[in-house]
């Protein structure tokens, strides 16, 4: 009965996890194995029930992952991984080391933390070389035969990564303003942020179009006030991209710095005062660490869409921004080439996984911690 | 026990001369409309250990926050070392609080938040290493340096918090509360360790306690608040046997009240109270004459089955026995329907007690037993 009800709760999600995700994975999964085809459905081999699933799997191939540098790819991330890892590894002995038994003061952090990374690098080089020596054969795996691919991939980690330390620099003091404002005032501030998403994210997209361009609201009030003479080019460049990101995602970095921040007991920050501290080392030494869960969630809900963001670059971007999402409809509409298309939203995935489950093990820290 | 005998000559509240430590001169906090302090005149003096005591409410940490600089007076002023205070913020004064809720840092462990206020100051890292090892022994925390606040108990969170205010050893500590959650024994240990500290450092001390017999162990002097006024501000045997008021009287130990008509006699005054029961005989000193408050502590009071020879005699009966291990409190009525409470040490076991339930018994103090109180 117990068995039957929990099963019954639990169903759901996963029955939906398998609708919505696994199966359409295994459907792009499989097309990216394929071949590209002139035809209807624009790929090869097709199932033939009268040869039978075995006969389609031995025509599969991973000619498309070849083809996108999916290996150079995955060498990048493991390498990535691995450094991360050593330096999981080396961080907390050489902070002990530095600083005893206490915690250390910002700078043997640092030094602890470069040191580290430092030796990291070394290592995951001195890795890679070894390895290329004893396996010269694997230098196939990471050769590029068109860099298209590998070089959106990293223009994207690129613009995704800056955007997102872009919008923590300008949604923190955001969510700290609102925090610290009188509670009466809180409601309709956290209204006005979640306002924009009453209207359409396309439209609102576009409007920057209008703002941006050469002859737009920007450069009119600009040159009316006489800073400029010559209109600034701003849209059709990475610069509109990386303001469409911040504009676009801001919410969600506020929203999770801003829910833990108004949670902290402002008699911490008292306390701090009171032992010694400025109002300045006081937001640095207890207000910056504590707001660290609401930190790394709001990086995380903004970098993993950016990541594959594609609207954003299609508006405001210009021919020279590179976004693996644009990549990926180019590929898929102008191209008609699925299988390749296919191929490159397989290895998006696996890249997002990455920060997908790092973020997922920082929301079990905080519940586990009760925050 | 011989920081009692030390502070018996401590009195430089006794002493116009003696310039205060703290100098609260007319000092009123509004919070809007609501006036958390009204007009607070108050000297507390270098070396002393002063306890407030009042009420839920009344105002305590609200005079605590003045003095460590989170709150400024709506009016008036504090002096601190000779110093107005209102321009001083509060990382700059030689203050440290504890806070009622502690305010530990969650993120630092035990270890770590004791040595904060000393990192704050620049001192060397072998000095505030040896602080922090001095503290931990001191709060008895050795197991659990390492640890963050959220995985010790509320008891251990308030040594800690004690352990960062002392830290630092500064010139001024206030404790708000500081023992609350401490089982008996170990507040008495930490009472006795408090009182070491300040004898050893010459700290002032001044400490918020919802406990008059924690009040009464560590204070040179005591402050009892209401409404955000002070009502008496004495040394711990004077409140108690000197209450100026029947507020105090009755917020500190037990005490029973009866309403009177006091005249002059030769030997001090009469109060003239309940129909058909006789005159208390008082020797007060006081000049206060007609309606008076008569106030008397249990303890003063003696029950006998057989009438006493004694200045006062009342008569009733037993209504009730609270028996409270070394001592017991009996209720007795009286004919007017008022009942007294007396107390007597069980030093007979109780099977051997010769009244109980219902008995009559007679009531008997002496003259000087009780106060005279106008209000
Ligand atoms: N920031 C504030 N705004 C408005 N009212 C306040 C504020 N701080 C305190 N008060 C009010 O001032 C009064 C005194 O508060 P205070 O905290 O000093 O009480 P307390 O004596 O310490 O009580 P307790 O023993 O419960 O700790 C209370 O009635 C409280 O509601
Ligand atoms: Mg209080």
């Amino acid at each position: 009965m117990n068995i039957l009800r929990r099963t019954a709760l639990i169903l759901p999600p996963y029955l939906w996890l398998l609708m919505l995700f696994l199966i359409p994975f295994a459907i792009v999964f499989k097309i990216s194995l394929s071949e590209y085809a002139l035809a209807i459905p624009r790929y090869m081999p097709q199932y033939d029930p009268e040869t039978g699933i075995w006969h389609l799997i031995t025509q599969l191939s991973f000619e498309n992952y070849r083809l996108i540098g999916a290996g150079a790819v995955i060498a990048v991330l493991s390498g990535i991984a691995l450094l991360a890892a050593l330096i999981f590894l080396f961080y907390p002995r050489l902070r002990s080391a530095f600083s005893g038994e206490t915690d250390g003061s910002l700078s043997d952090r640092l030094a602890a933390f470069l040191l580290g990374l430092a030796a990291a690098a070394v290592l995951v080089i001195l890795g890679t070389i070894a390895l290329s020596w004893f396996f010269p054969s694997l230098s196939g795996f990471v050769e590029l035969q068109d860099h298209l691919y590998y070089t959106a991939y990293l223009s994207s980690l690129k613009i995704a990564l800056f955007s997102t330390c872009l919008t923590l620099a300008v949604g923190f003091p955001f969510a700290w303003a609102m925090a610290r404002s009188p509670a009466q005032y809180r409601p309709m501030l956290m209204m006005l942020v979640i306002l924009p998403f009453w209207t359409s994210f396309l439209i609102r997209v576009y409007a920057w179009r209008g703002i941006l361009s050469q002859t737009g609201y920007l450069n009119q009030i600009l040159m009316a006030l006489g800073i400029i003479d010559e209109p600034l080019v701003i849209l059709n460049t990475n610069i509109a991209v990386y303001i469409g990101i911040v504009y676009t995602y801001l919410p969600f970095m506020v929203l999770p710095i801003y829910a833990t921040l108004e949670k902290l007991d402002e008699s911490l920050n008292e306390a701090a005062i009171d032992l010694g501290c400025t109002r300045t080392s006081a937001f640095w030494l207890v207000t910056v660490p504590l707001s660290r869960p609401g930190v790394i969630a709001g990086c995380f809900l903004v970098f993993i869409p950016a990541l594959g963001e594609y609207v954003i670059p299609e508006l405001l971007g210009g021919s020279n921004t590179l976004m693996i999402g644009k990549v990926l409809v180019e590929e898929f509409e102008k191209n008609g080439d699925w299988p390749v298309a296919s191929a490159v939203a397989v290895i998006l995935l696996l890249i997002l996984i990455i920060p997908i489950v790092l973020f997922q093990r920082n929301q079990q820290k905080n519940q586990e911690a009760g925050l | 026990m011989n920081t009692q005998t030390i502070d018996s000559n401590f009195a430089p509240w006794e002493n116009a001369e003696e310039t205060p430590l703290i100098d609260f001169q007319n000092v009123t906090k509004r919070f809007g409309e609501f006036t958390a302090i009204d007009n607070l005149n108050l000297k507390i003096y270098e070396r002393e250990f002063f306890a407030l005591l009042g009420p839920s409410g009344c105002g305590k940490t609200t005079l605590m926050r003045m003095l460590a600089g989170f709150e400024n007076p709506t009016e008036g002023t504090i002096i601190l070392d000779g110093q107005d205070i209102a321009p001083v913020p509060p990382n700059k004064r030689s203050t440290n609080m504890m806070f009622q809720s502690y305010a530990l840092f969650p993120h630092l462990s035990v270890a770590d938040n004791i040595a904060f206020g000393l990192k704050r100051d620049g001192m060397a890292k072998g000095d505030v290493d040896a602080r922090v090892d001095e503290m931990i022994r001191l709060v008895q925390l050795g197991k659990f340096a390492k640890r963050k606040p959220d995985q010790i108990s509320g008891g251990q969170r308030q040594r800690v918090a004690l352990a960062r205010a002392l830290a630092r050893a500064p010139k001024l500590l206030l404790l708000d509360e500081p023992l609350g959650a401490l089982d008996k024994k170990l507040r008495q240990e930490t009472q006795f360790e408090l009182m070491d500290i300040q004898e050893s450092t010459g700290t002032t001390f001044v400490i918020v306690t919802h406990d008059q017999e924690e009040a009464m162990t560590v204070a040179s002097r005591v402050a009892v608040m209401d409404h955000g006024k002070l009502v008496q501000v004495d040394t711990p045997d004077r409140i108690y046997e000197n209450p100026n008021s029947t507020y105090v009287a009755d917020f500190i130990g037990d005490v029973n009240i009866l309403k009177g008509h006091a005249s002059k006699t030769d030997a001090g005054c009469t109060i003239a109270w309940g129909e058909g029961q006789p005159e208390i005989n008082t020797s007060c000193g006081t000049e206060l004459r007609g309606a008076v408050h008569y106030a008397i502590r249990p303890e003063k009071i003696a029950v006998s089955a057989d009438k006493p020879d004694a200045a006062n005699v009342l008569k009733g009966t037993v209504l009730d026995i609270a028996y409270l291990g070394n001592i017991s409190t009996y209720y007795v009525k009286l004919a007017t329907g008022e009942v007294i409470k007396a107390q007597a040490a069980n030093n007979r076991r109780i099977s051997r007690r010769s009244f109980t339930w219902e008995d009559e018994v007679y009531l008997s103090f002496t003259d000087t037993a009780g106060v005279v109180l106008a209000q």
